[in-house]
């Protein structure tokens, strides 16, 4: 078997081959689905219905979806640059700290004031935060792998540390929790009495941002540069730590949001479960996106959907709902494969 | 003082030998990934699903030999799609990893929760007992550290043997390090690339579930969530810092298990002063730390992470 | 007997028909060729012709789309290299297929013994080995890496590979490029000796002076087609560089010229990079002048290539531009000073496959006015530039969007000539600047370095190729073992007297052997 690199790439390929790629991911939970005994129609009409069959579960799947556009965004523009930043849950939390450090009355100040000081500073701290395995990486040549996904755990026993410590809530019964963030540093509902939150807005501002980066700026054109041949780019002059450090700077930041947004939007303080593994999942939504900054949109919502629908679902069918972390991780890996074959012809000879 | 007597004890190092086990086993699966060229980020995911495979065999009736076979070939079946994915297909070796651990680990939940919907607690097993090695266990200190172990433990050590005279002495172990070195030179002595990467992808994921099922079979006596910890994650730090060799590994994975032996006695002697998290941070700061100082001099295998493409121009 | 006698007696190899195509590209058309025991053959043609595709074939790397091959009367299965070893064919790889980092005796023994035997006959392995090196003068030690080894000690272990084996049929692709012209000469007597043993060689080469020095028989590729297939002794040189080329060939030589004032210099230059060490570097590059740097691969141009790109900055001694020192270099700064870089791998230092021919051309200069302001760049602009270059360096490429990476050998260093010459610049560094190209593209690239030239550009030109060296510098230096000779002048001296440079002679001292 060896592969062949095509030419040219037709359209019906650019989209036939994503969606069997979903087709295969779905048929591969199907049969998980019968396994529990239950009919896969029924399981994912459920989900359709639990992730967008009402007003409720539509906003709810943007809810959900927003801290995925940030960890997917985070993730599609380090990978552009191949800076592998596995550590999105590590920065998500470094934003959330800052937003409980600072929104909790440490700062009293107006809300168009005070949203600006925690959003930036929330990105800070993620940016921090990947800029020392980025500098380890440029430095002294350590994988970033390894050093994000250990700092992941670092930092979410920094953060059972600071609940259990300076910043536990006196009043939260002893569960390790921050105190609630003033309602100055409150993002405000997007729609009165429902849960979607301004956040959502910021984080499409973002993909846009990010989008316009990639496209036009010399930034952007230098990180696809250094992502797909670092020693060409450096050889025409191409700073390219620099580069390195400025994508860190920018995905950390990216990540960063995720936890201010979780912790000003929606649940309003910092606790130990604010991320479900949104940093990993933010991954998938930007494979799933192909690293498109606007893509990453609407993988986002997608894999959100799968989320909110599953659980919807397994209330009601009996089906585990971890079933929507099976179907996310087979779409990413048949996805990239079908990436690939967009790419190359596999012949047999 | 209290904190430098506690090194001297036998029971330290026992423990040491008994964190250190599972890390043995999953440490020699990743580097013989990485001799054929091969990253394989699957490990994380590989150690859940064999913990929790071997865990189930036990728990529905199966013996605890049988329980460390059924966990060596899930992740067996584990490797084979990462190999499959990455060698002939030679998609990113990063992200298709991630993937594999998000899969094993995510079907290994859903699976649980399929088998035993209701349950709160885990329920137990009976695990493997530790046994003395006759006489041997008669030295002092050393006997009690290293010779009253479970039989996995022996297996452990016995692994790390084993692939060091498969990779150093046999004709297959010079194939696979040299296709981590120049894939092409394995091509050009008639020999398929492909099939030695498969194959020690598939190897090495095999050991990774049964370092896996060493935390369910004989470290704990129960499977549940989180459980493997970022384990899979240091034993790709301790392949660095063995530079790629099965004995420096296993000396890196001992010291790595004795100083987290250490860290949870320390914990106890200054239990309250210290936020005991701080401890528990501990050992990946000191993987972080171990890969700064190794990452200069080592000796990459000069082909890892790079795809090999069959007549590609 | 001469080969053709013998060839109608003992054929130990038959090639018919054989058909490849790369997408578009037609590789190899319909190539029909017959070996005899004992027989060297020259496989002559251009780079780009199907020599090594044809090869590359027979040893089982890649599947014909037709044709058939037979080895001693059976056919061979197709796609092997397993298959084609066994049936006693050993190829000797343009680029060495050798894990560095391993052993000799490991790089010799990969996949002869039994790949499930539970231990591997090491001890036998050397003896064997030692024999064969006593046998035909390739002496090695069994033990050393194959890092410390030098090119040519590496070529002697490729050789070792297919003897080991019992190779009866032994393809060699391009095996002087490595060599100096001494030891090339060593090499084809090496040969001979195999021939006479009853070995049978196929010789890849696209040079026809080795091919008549080494071989009794040529066949010629050109586009892919054999297009001749005859005896060396009844063939003149000019008729075999006509049936190669396809027409005849001028090829571009440097007229006199007056030299300039120095622009560039390297005084006493110390730098290190792994093994590789730069030892008291010293050389002016003057205005309107070529100067040429030859040596075996491996003995420190890359380094001083990468000082002069900016890559590379030195230890000690200084690095002057138009007699200052440079200091903090980097790749940004030499092309801010007007330095052309054309790199020695188009593919990994050149260019970025993946990205457009626009996003390409505009690699060192995205950050300049006319191309971007305040951080964003202006594609609209950088589109007319690329149309620009793909219009005056003839780049033929389906458009500015089209990627890089579906481009041939040829445009793709036209592409690179455009970027870097566009503005006229002062100095110019060409590092192998015509490796791999075909005979058009070379004048094409020969015709742009000596235009600048005649600009009154200063030149630095680091090729393998005496041939080039000689027909454009002005004036030559030979580096070995990270030494840099006293130019001598193009008029004084002969491609036997740099070859004996290249070997080390002349190096005060330092004349340790050379291959």
């Amino acid at each position: 078997m060896r592969l062949e690199s095509r030419s040219t790439r037709p359209l019906a390929l650019l989209v036939g081959y994503p969606l069997i790629a979903l087709l295969f991911a779905s048929l591969f939970c199907a049969m998980l689905v019968m396994l529990a005994g239950a009919s896969p129609f029924s399981v994912f009409g459920l989900m359709a219905k639990g992730a967008a069959g009402s007003q409720f579960a539509f906003l709810e799947t943007l809810t959900r979806a927003t801290p995925l556009i940030f960890t997917g965004l985070a993730a599609a523009v380090a990978f552009r640059a191949k800076l592998w930043n596995i550590g999105g849950e590590a920065q998500l939390y470094a934003g959330a700290v800052m937003t409980a450090v600072l929104g909790t009355g440490a700062l009293q100040l107006p809300t168009p004031l005070l949203l600006p000081i925690l959003i930036i500073a929330a990105m800070l701290a993620g940016a921090v935060m990947l800029s020392v395995p980025a500098f380890l990486k440029t430095r002294f040549g350590v994988d970033e792998v390894v050093t994000t996904l250990l700092f992941n755990f670092i930092m979410i026993l920094f953060v059972s540390m600071l609940l259990e410590g300076v910043l536990k809530d006196p009043a939260g019964l002893g569960w390790p929790q921050s105190k609630k963030v003033i309602s100055e540093a409150v993002l405000p509902k997007l729609i009165a009495g429902k849960r979607l939150h301004f956040g959502f807005v910021i984080a499409l501002a973002a993909a846009l941002a990010v989008w316009i980066i990639d496209r036009k700026s010399a930034l952007g054109y230098e990180m696809r540069a250094v992502g797909f041949n670092a020693k060409a780019a450096r050889f025409a002059g191409i700073p390219v730590n620099r580069v390195l450090a400025k994508t860190a700077l920018l995905s950390g930041g990216l990540a960063g949001l995720a936890g201010f947004s979780e912790v000003a939007g929606l649940k309003g303080n910092l606790t130990l479960d604010l991320s479900p593994g949104f940093g990993y999942t933010g991954i998938v939504v930007a494979m799933l996106a192909m690293l498109h900054p606007l893509g990453v949109v609407a993988a986002a919502i997608f894999v959100a959907a799968v989320f909110v629908g599953a659980d919807a679902m397994s209330r009601s069918a009996g089906v585990p709902s971890y079933i929507a972390q099976v179907m996310v991780a087979a779409s990413l890996l048949s996805m990239v494969t079908a990436m690939m074959l967009t790419r190359f012809r596999i012949r047999w000879n | 003082m209290q904190a430098i007597e506690i090194l001297f004890t036998a029971s330290l190092w026992a423990a040491a030998i008994r964190i250190a086990s599972p890390l043995i086993f999953a440490t020699l699966g990743e580097l013989i990934c990485e001799r054929a060229g091969v990253l394989n980020l699957g490990i994380e995911g590989i150690m859940t699903a064999g913990a929790f495979s071997g865990w189930l065999t036990v728990y529905l009736g199966g013996d605890l030999w049988l329980g460390v076979a059924v966990a060596a070939l899930t992740g067996a079946l584990f490797g084979l799609l990462h190999a499959v994915l990455v060698v002939p297909l030679g998609l990113s070796q990063h992200v298709t990893g991630i993937g594999i651990t998000l899969l094993a680990s995510s079907l290994s939940y859903y699976i649980y929760r399929l088998a035993l919907p209701e349950v709160t607690s885990p329920p137990k097993i009976e695990p493997f007992q530790s046994w003395s090695v006759p006489y041997l266990f008669d030295i002092p200190i050393i006997g009690e550290a290293l010779f009253r172990q479970t039989p996995l433990t022996y297996l452990a050590f016995a692994a790390v043997a084993l692939t060091a005279w498969f990779l150093y002495r046999t004709p297959l172990g010079l194939a696979v390090r040299t296709a981590g070195e120049n894939p092409m030179a394995v091509e050009a002595q008639g020999i398929d690339v492909n099939r030695i990467r498969i194959g020690a992808v598939i190897a090495g994921s095999a050991l990774m579930g049964v370092g896996g099922s060493f935390l369910t079979l004989s470290a704990f006596n129960s499977f549940f969530f989180e459980m493997v910890n970022g384990r899979g994650w240091i034993c790709i730090a301790l392949v660095v810092f063995g530079s790629w060799r099965p004995g420096k590994a296993l000396l890196g994975a001992v010291l790595f298990g004795a100083f987290d032996a250490y860290q949870l006695r320390l914990q106890q002697l200054a239990g309250g002063y210290v936020p005991y998290q701080l401890f528990l941070m501990l050992p990946f700061v000191l993987s972080i730390i171990a890969l700064v100082i190794m990452s200069r001099r080592a000796a990459y295998p000069q082909a890892l992470m790079t795809p090999y493409r069959r007549g590609e121009r | 007997m001469t080969g053709e006698e013998r060839a109608g007696q003992e054929e130990v190899l038959r090639l018919s028909g054989v058909t490849k195509r790369f997408g578009a590209l037609l590789a190899n058309d319909n190539v029909s060729l017959r070996l005899a025991r004992g027989e060297i053959v020259g496989l002559l043609g251009e780079n780009g012709a199907g020599k090594t595709t044809l090869m590359n074939i027979l040893f089982g790397h890649y599947v014909a789309d037709g044709g058939s091959i037979e080895v001693n009367g059976e056919p061979l299965t197709p796609g092997s290299p397993g298959a084609a070893l066994k049936a006693g064919i050993g190829m000797v790889h343009q680029h060495f297929t050798l894990a560095d980092n391993l052993p000799v005796l490991d790089n010799i023994i990969l996949g002869t013994e039994a790949l499930f035997a539970l231990s591997s006959n090491r001890r036998g392995a050397r003896a064997r080995i030692a024999q064969l090196g006593a046998d035909f003068g390739l002496a090695i030690n069994p033990n050393a890496a194959v890092s410390s080894l030098s090119v040519g000690e590496r070529q002697r272990v490729e050789i070792l590979k297919a003897l080991y084996r019992n190779a009866r049929i032994l393809i060699l692709d391009e095996p002087t490029a490595v060599l100096t012209p001494q030891e090339s000469a060593a090499l084809f007597d090496t040969l001979k000796r195999f021939s006479q043993t009853g070995l049978s060689i196929i010789f890849i080469s696209h040079k026809l002076g080795e091919i008549m020095a080494a071989c009794s028989r040529v066949a010629i590729l050109r586009s892919g087609k054999l297009v001749a297939d005859r005896s060396v002794e009844s063939s003149t040189r000019g008729e075999l560089a006509e049936l190669m080329v396809g027409h005849k060939v001028a090829s571009a030589k440097a007229e006199p010229q007056e030299a300039g004032p120095v622009l560039l210099s390297l005084e006493n230059v110390l730098a290190r990079r792994g093994s590789l060490a730069l030892e008291d570097v010293s050389l002016d590059l003057k205005a309107g002048q070529i100067l040429g740097i030859a040596g075996v691969s491996g003995n420190g141009q890359s380094l001083l290539a990468d000082m002069v790109s900016g890559l590379l900055p030195p230890m000690s001694g200084a690095l002057k531009l138009n007699g200052a020192e440079l200091w903090h270099l980097s790749p940004a700064k030499m092309v801010a000073h007007g330095i052309a870089r054309i790199p020695e791998d188009r593919h990994t230092e050149g260019l970025i496959g993946d990205m457009s021919v626009t996003e390409n051309v505009v690699l060192e200069s995205y950050r300049s006015s006319r191309i971007s302001r305040r951080g964003f760049i202006d594609w609209a602009k950088a589109l007319r530039f690329a149309a620009d270059i793909i219009e005056s360096y003839d780049v033929k490429c389906p458009g500015p969007e089209a990627k890089v990476r579906l481009l041939s050998g040829g445009n793709m260093q036209k592409l690179i000539l455009g970027r870097v010459m566009s503005n006229a610049p002062s100095i110019v560094l060409a590092n192998q600047p015509t490796r791999g190209l075909d005979i058009g593209a070379v004048n094409y690239v020969h015709e742009r370095l000596l235009a600048a030239r005649r600009r009154g550009a200063a030149i630095l030109l680091i090729s393998e190729d005496l041939e080039e060296l000689l027909a454009l510098s002005d004036a030559v230096s030979v580096m070995f073992r990270g030494q840099l000779s006293a130019p001598v002048t193009r008029a004084v001296t002969t491609i036997a007297a740099l070859g004996l440079m290249m070997a080390g002679q002349g190096f005060g001292g330092e004349m340790r052997h050379a291959s």
